[in-house]
């Protein structure tokens, strides 16, 4: 089994408040309808108008880190200019990263399969806006880049290509949607991350600037191009402007991927996907996220300074219920393996940390653990992050760090007299299965 | 006591008398953790600034190389053995 197999699919649920932005409809926008709905695509006096506007906006970066986009834009225009030589036209390259590699994720699989052309919108300016001659567009869950090949033969029908734009699907596992990673695989590599600097923005895929945007910043982009930042900034908190597509799962009545104005509380966000039993706490940010109590919570905003400011991230997007009756140790158990043996090994501290981490976790949640287990586990928590080529190890680190905290009373019990009723049950968040000892050690 | 740590410990005491350096735009420690072996030579040099895992690997004391460990922290970079180890301005 793949980590793409997960969740199960997940409908789409409209926001009951505010505009409808991203997800107009719960079925896909033809070209024509795309147009009729947004209006034709904008062409702008120059590529520093659209970097300055999206600047304006405030937008960040959708795919997880939260990167201011205008700033990331600004980059790759610079380094492009920087390298200007006679010949080198287009010089740059746009790759829009719509892997979605995270497992509880499905918002992006939604926006591609919804609103494929605001993607290729956003594509094409920011083309314009670096001064990139070719473009990738990364999808990962399978089945969407037979859509989306048809969206780009219905622009080139409609003579509105403006830029070449290659369909590349991304390989299976949690890091190949990491931007490095994914240059490597453009680049005709593994699916590893590599160590930064050089950044993508420098020297990317063909070794040339690259403007890697995860494919929903590109969407708001094709948004702001049109309607400007005033009105990008006219839903959301001021620290937060916009709108963001969220994916909720686990312990409600209606999981799904939804469009929410950032800042909005957390537990009105849940409200709208019909959290109506009790629930103990909320994965936010995804796998590599963070665990906040409920009804704790509840009044956390969910936007990236918000999360922040409560110890967790929005990461993205993902937000997971845990119900009452599931154990959260059991759960971050499952999931630190999932991490573990997700872990590249290309890095010392995460190819001995991760397995460690994972087996300490393992014992908290379905032995009787002892306090030097505890120990350990956090000692390893705090000796994780900052030392790999890529965020896994931190992202591990965070979520045992989180579950120790929120589930300290469980971890009371499971001290006391072992693994409690919740820890045997049916695991709540969806975890790929671990393949075969030897599998490890081909990859 | 190591002879590493020994040689820290003296450097310690020497840096009573130096003044504080500003610490903007000093060089920072970085090692590139795909290269790096745990070959732990940076570890035994510089244990002021770098000390190891329960594997060897080794781990970094974050924020700018003090003025006088900074040609200690260039020797360390020298002589790492897979040039993992790096010293770089901060971004």
């Amino acid at each position: 089994m793949t980590a793409r197999e997960y969740p199960a699919e997940l409908t789409v649920q409209p926001p009951p408040l505010g505009e409808l932005r991203l997800l107009a409809g719960t079925q896909p926008l033809s070209l024509t309808e795309h147009i009729s709905r947004y209006g034709p695509i904008p062409r702008l006096a120059g590529p520093a108008q659209l970097i300055a506007e999206v600047e304006r906006s405030g937008l960040t970066g959708r795919g997880g880190a939260a990167f201011p986009a205008g700033r990331k834009l600004r980059a790759v225009a610079e380094a492009a200019r920087v390298r200007a030589r006679p010949g080198r036209a287009g010089w740059a390259v746009v790759v829009a990263n719509g892997s979605e590699s995270e497992p509880a994720s499905r918002k992006d699989a939604v926006l591609l399969a919804l609103a494929p052309h605001l993607v290729l919108d956003g594509i094409a300016l920011c083309a314009d806006a670096v001064g990139a001659g070719r473009a990738y567009l990364c999808a990962g869950h399978s089945g969407s880049t037979r859509a989306l090949a048809a969206a780009l033969a219905e622009r080139d029908r409609a003579g509105l290509s403006r830029i070449q734009v290659q369909l590349t699907d991304t390989p299976d596992g949690y890091l190949s949607g990491q931007e490095t990673a994914l240059i490597s695989v453009l680049n005709g590599g593994a699916p590893l991350p590599t160590f930064v600097p050089p950044r993508p923005a420098e020297k990317g895929a063909n070794r040339r600037p690259t403007l890697v945007l995860n494919v929903e910043t590109l969407a708001q982009i094709g948004l702001i191009a049109r309607f400007g930042a005033q009105w990008f900034r006219s839903v959301g908190a001021p620290d937060a402007p916009g709108s963001a597509l969220v994916t909720v799962s686990g312990s409600v009545d209606r999981p799904g991927v939804r469009e929410v104005p950032l800042g909005t509380v957390l537990g009105e966000v849940l409200r709208w996907s019909g959290l109506s039993r009790s629930a103990q706490a909320v994965l936010t940010g995804g796998y590599f996220g963070t665990w906040l109590p409920l009804p704790g919570a509840s009044a956390v905003p969910v936007s990236e300074p918000g999360l922040r400011a409560a110890g967790a991230a929005l990461g993205a997007g993902v937000l997971a219920v845990l119900p009452e009756a599931a154990c959260g140790l059991a759960e971050t158990a499952r999931i630190t393996g999932f991490l573990s043996w997700q872990s590249a090994g290309q890095c010392g501290p995460c190819r001995n940390g991760m397995p460690a981490l994972a087996e300490a976790m393992n014992h908290i949640a379905f032995g009787r653990p002892g306090r030097d287990v505890l120990g350990w586990a956090q000692q390893l928590t705090g000796l994780l992050p900052g030392r790999g080529a890529c965020h896994l190890p931190d992202g591990a680190a965070g979520l045992v760090a989180s579950a120790l905290r929120v589930f300290a009373a469980d971890l009371t019990e499971h001290t006391r007299s072992g693994p409690c009723q919740g820890a045997a049950g049916a695991p709540v968040l969806p975890v790929p299965a671990a393949p075969m000892p030897a599998d490890r050690s081909m990859r | 006591m190591s002879q590493s740590q020994e040689a820290a410990s003296r450097r310690g005491a020497q840096r009573q008398s130096v003044p504080r350096q500003p610490a903007l735009r000093r060089p920072q420690l970085r090692v590139n953790p795909i290269a790096c072996e745990a070959h732990g030579v940076c570890i035994e040099l510089l244990p002021e600034l770098i000390t190891s895992d329960q594997w060897g690997y080794p781990v970094l004391r974050t924020g700018a190389v003090p003025l006088h460990l900074e040609d200690l922290a260039r020797r360390a970079v020298a002589d790492c053995p897979t040039l993992a180890l790096r010293l770089v301005l901060p971004e």
